[in-house]
């Protein structure tokens, strides 16, 4: 890898990305989270907000509080971070400004499994429509009309978030006692959605992100039209398919950054030698 | 077209504003989320 090539320019912004947007050191140190006038603000990622470190919210767990409302309204604010980050980036967002996606990433480069390590699960074609599962069923319709007592619960951030567990849960119970104490079926169960999510990012790439991230579901949607998106010249295109070998979901170049499930990761703009493929903004 | 969706997006931002939603999503965002973390 060149020194300053662009998949290490990519990790360098994930990276430092994932530390500004989690970098309340008080709250790793001391069990406790950031309750400043910066949660009043949705990252464009998957960042749970009981994170220690975090000081914004989360898009998805303000989606379910404000589906959890008594007085349930339109939550015209989360659509609005919804709308801005999506129109702009699209899913730019899942490929440079995730903290999950990162780890995921990471997971994929370790040399464990190298004879069993694929791009995509089998049966991926249908597997990909789990993530709008996610959101309709768990994030909204979960959050709409499940109860614990009297109180409605976000679904996806308690049965299923793996972000919420890596960065919220761990950091928390290991260091306050009064959690510790509180841990029970629940946490094991998120614990376990954790490890098989992790040993499956050793295997697979970013399964979470192709078959189970609600957010991921929302910004694909806006893939098409979005600012940000990667050019494919057609007449000069010399159909070689380096950008499809390239590409860590196997798309297609008549696919690539129009696709749902384009991450606008780079790779295939760096693999092309014909150059038909760039970074642009959208036309439309 | 993505000038037309982050148009839509600034105008639901006001909205929820006028609302008073960013002040749910802030109470939301202040507590510690026990359903998060495992033990709600």
């Amino acid at each position: 890898m060149r020194k300053f090539s662009p998949a290490r320019i990519r990790l360098f912004v994930q990276i430092i990305y994932t530390i500004i947007t989690n970098g309340y050191v008080y709250g790793y140190l001391n069990g406790r989270i950031y309750k400043g006038p910066l949660k009043y603000a949705c990252v464009p990622g998957l960042n749970c907000y009981s994170c220690p470190g975090a000081v914004g919210s989360c898009p998805m767990g303000a989606l379910q509080a404000a589906l959890n409302a008594r007085n349930l309204k339109v939550p015209f604010a989360v659509l609005g971070f919804f709308f801005v980050f999506g129109s702009l980036l699209g899913r730019f967002v899942c490929g440079w400004l995730c903290p999950f996606g990162l780890v995921q990433d990471l997971l994929y480069k370790i040399p464990l499994f190298k004879k069993g390590k694929r791009k995509q699960l089998p049966g991926h074609n249908v597997l990909k429509y789990g993530k709008y599962l996610v959101l309709f069923g768990l994030v909204v319709v979960g959050s709409a009309v499940l109860f614990t007592g009297f109180a409605k619960i976000p679904a996806f951030c308690k049965f299923l978030c793996p972000s919420g567990t890596l960065f919220g849960a761990i950091p928390l119970v290991s260091t306050n006692e009064q959690l510790q104490a509180q841990t029970g079926g629940l946490f094991y169960w998120k614990m376990g959605v954790l490890f098989v999510i992790i040993i499956l990012s050793v295997m697979v790439y970013r399964p979470f992100c192709q078959y189970l991230c609600p957010l991921g579901a929302v910004y694909g949607w806006f893939n098409r039209f979005s600012l940000v998106q990667v050019r494919w010249q057609q007449e000069e295109c010399a159909s070689c398919m380096a950008c499809q070998r390239a590409c860590p979901v196997n798309l297609k170049p008549e696919q690539i950054s129009v696709s749902a499930e384009c991450i606008r990761c780079g790779k295939c703009v760096d693999a092309c030698k014909f150059g038909c493929l760039s970074w642009k903004k959208s036309e439309k | 077209m993505w000038l037309a969706g982050v148009t839509i997006g600034v105008a639901f931002l006001m909205v929820g504003l006028w609302q008073d939603q960013f002040a749910d999503i802030y109470r939301k965002a202040a507590m510690i989320c026990l359903e998060c973390i495992g033990i709600g």
